[in-house]
């Protein structure tokens, strides 16, 4: 029992530990980055171009089936109800809103967060973050900290690249493969969607970006420098950044409504 | 030459060594470290090291695997901090320098790992030059001027284009040397600088690292395993074992040197005080023992 009581108490310690410990961390990626953003945005723009542009392929992929889904099970159920004219309203309501957001930070962080937390655990590892500061540069603001706002501005960019495929693969299921007409299929989507549809979109993909960002280099930068440690932090950083997305998104959603 | 070994600079015999000697002159004092106790978890790796590195001296600091040389490098540029005692250089105590204080003072070092640590992502040339773009304002121009010099030092200025992937370790270790030299620091710290080298480049460093010294007017602590290069090198040497320094003194001193311990690691020994053996259970018994089967 007593064996018991402990186990818990040292696992509620840890958390509370490593919870306080994320949000300082968090707080110094916040009192840097402004300095970063304008003093090294050379160094962010690269970071973009790797978070970002690198990951576009997968998304603009993952964003065309997506959209030809919301396309076929739009058209086949709304048919139901001799509605599938609004196959363009339903797509463009559940990407800018909910799937665009959400599958582009799960994606993001299986490619991009996955690439920052091994990048920046194998440069722990091979003593390149300690070279750094024994050259008196501060490796949370060389390294943490353009990465972290590469992921923060590319998320947003991604999910909207995301979107706008994914109605371009609803466009070509619904209009073109199964004859719904373009005008209806547009102009519905048009009169549904209002600005606070995609001022949520927009919210959700930024608290995504940070989140996503925030764990992928907070997993690298507290990975233990071992092939193994890199190992499980790259996991932990997909596994978490999916959890906490998936919290936030209900979070963001049920204030939203 | 002179060379402190503190306290701990006592023979087997618990009396003071005949190769201590005391530096006189407190103003000589690059670094000095007190009384440093330095744990991880139940593992002691110091307790009540003394220490004193001259200035402009080349000051090496030998001892068996695991003693802790590459952590006393770490505590001496704070990377980590000890549990107890005191780690001066120039008369200021490390401990007590804000993050900034820190950063002005580590741009006096340069230091050398042991695996070079190299920026993967940069160039040869870049990584040299990484210091260089951090903390000045030089034109392009200026800053190639001085990569290439200092690359040409090490022999590898028609490296200067390739990536670090494509090196060898030695061709590594010589570029992360070039870079730690680029801001021409005060005090240079090399962990296993001979590790991996081809006799030419370990001949080539070893000179390089006495004519920077002597040239430069800097200083040098080199930790190293290398009895015999360190012995045409190093003006004091300190010998740390079991958490504590062992010996110390000029590297002829130490070869000459009557303590078992002195004389079983500068000769190479199997025997002495020194186990070969990490702590095992009898060899016959788990072999033929019953946890055999």
């Amino acid at each position: 029992m007593t064996a018991v009581l402990r186990d818990i108490y040292y696992t509620v310690f840890d958390f509370v530990r490593t919870f306080g410990a994320l949000q300082l961390f968090f707080l110094r990626l916040l009192m840097y980055s402004p300095g970063i953003f304008v003093k090294r945005f050379g160094l962010v723009v690269g970071q973009v171009y790797n978070a970002g542009a690198l990951s576009l392929v997968i998304i603009m992929i993952c964003g065309l089936f997506v959209g030809g889904v919301l396309g076929l099970q739009g058209f086949s159920n709304l048919a139901r109800f001799n509605a599938e004219d609004s196959v363009g309203a339903v797509a463009a309501l559940a990407l800018v809103k909910e799937l665009g957001p959400v599958i582009t930070a799960l994606l993001f962080a299986g490619r991009a967060g996955t690439a920052l937390a091994s990048e920046i655990g194998l440069m722990k590892a091979t003593d390149q973050l300690s070279a750094m500061e024994m050259m008196a540069v501060n490796p949370i603001r060389r390294v943490v900290v353009p990465r972290f706002l590469g992921g923060v501005i590319a998320m947003p960019l991604l999910a909207a690249v995301f979107s706008m495929v994914g109605l371009l693969g609803a466009h070509i299921v619904g209009v073109v493969l199964l004859g719904v007409d373009v005008g209806s299929f547009w102009q519905q989507m048009q009169q549904s969607l209002e600005l606070a549809d995609v001022q949520e979109g927009i919210v959700k993909s930024i608290v995504f970006g940070v989140v996503a960002s925030l764990f992928a280099v907070w997993e690298g930068y507290n990975a233990i420098p071992t092939a193994e440690g890199v190992g499980r932090a790259t996991t932990r950083t997909v596994v978490i950044t999916a959890i906490v997305v998936l919290i936030f998104d209900f979070m963001i959603t049920a204030v939203a409504l | 030459m002179l060379c402190y070994g503190g306290t701990a600079g006592t023979g087997q015999d618990g009396r003071p060594s005949q190769i201590t000697m005391i530096m006189d002159a407190v103003s000589d004092n690059l670094l000095e470290i007190r009384d440093l106790d330095y744990s991880v978890g139940v593992r002691t790796i110091f307790k009540g090291l003394n220490l004193t590195i001259g200035r402009g001296q080349v000051t090496a600091i030998m001892g068996p695997s695991g003693t802790g040389k590459t952590t006393l490098l770490r505590l001496i540029t704070r990377q980590i901090v000890p549990d107890r005692g005191v780690i001066l250089v120039d008369g200021v105590d490390i401990a007590k320098l804000s993050l900034a204080e820190l950063y002005r003072m580590r741009r006096r070092f340069g230091m050398l790992f042991q695996n070079g640590a190299l920026l993967t992502d940069l160039s040869v040339f870049e990584n040299v030059a990484f210091p260089l773009r951090e903390h000045t304002r030089l034109s392009n121009r200026l800053i190639r001027h001085v990569v290439l010099t200092k690359l040409h030092a090490v022999g590898l200025r028609g490296a200067a284009d390739m990536m670090p992937g494509q090196l060898s370790g030695g061709m590594a270790r010589r570029v992360a040397l070039a870079r730690a030299m680029v801001m021409d620091p005060e005090i240079l710290i090399y962990d296993e600088p001979f590790v991996g080298l081809d006799p030419i480049s370990m001949g080539v460093i070893v000179r390089l690292v006495r004519r920077m010294n002597d040239a430069l007017g800097i200083s040098s602590i080199i930790v190293s395993h290398d009895v015999q290069e360190i012995s045409t090198v190093a003006d004091c040497s300190y010998l740390i074992s079991g958490g504590q320094v062992a010996a110390s003194g000029s590297p002829d001193e130490l070869n000459k040197a009557t303590s078992e311990l002195v004389r079983q690691f500068m000769h190479g020994m199997a025997d002495g005080p020194v186990a070969f053996h990490y702590d095992a259970p009898d060899y016959e018994e788990q072999l033929l023992g019953r946890d055999a089967e």
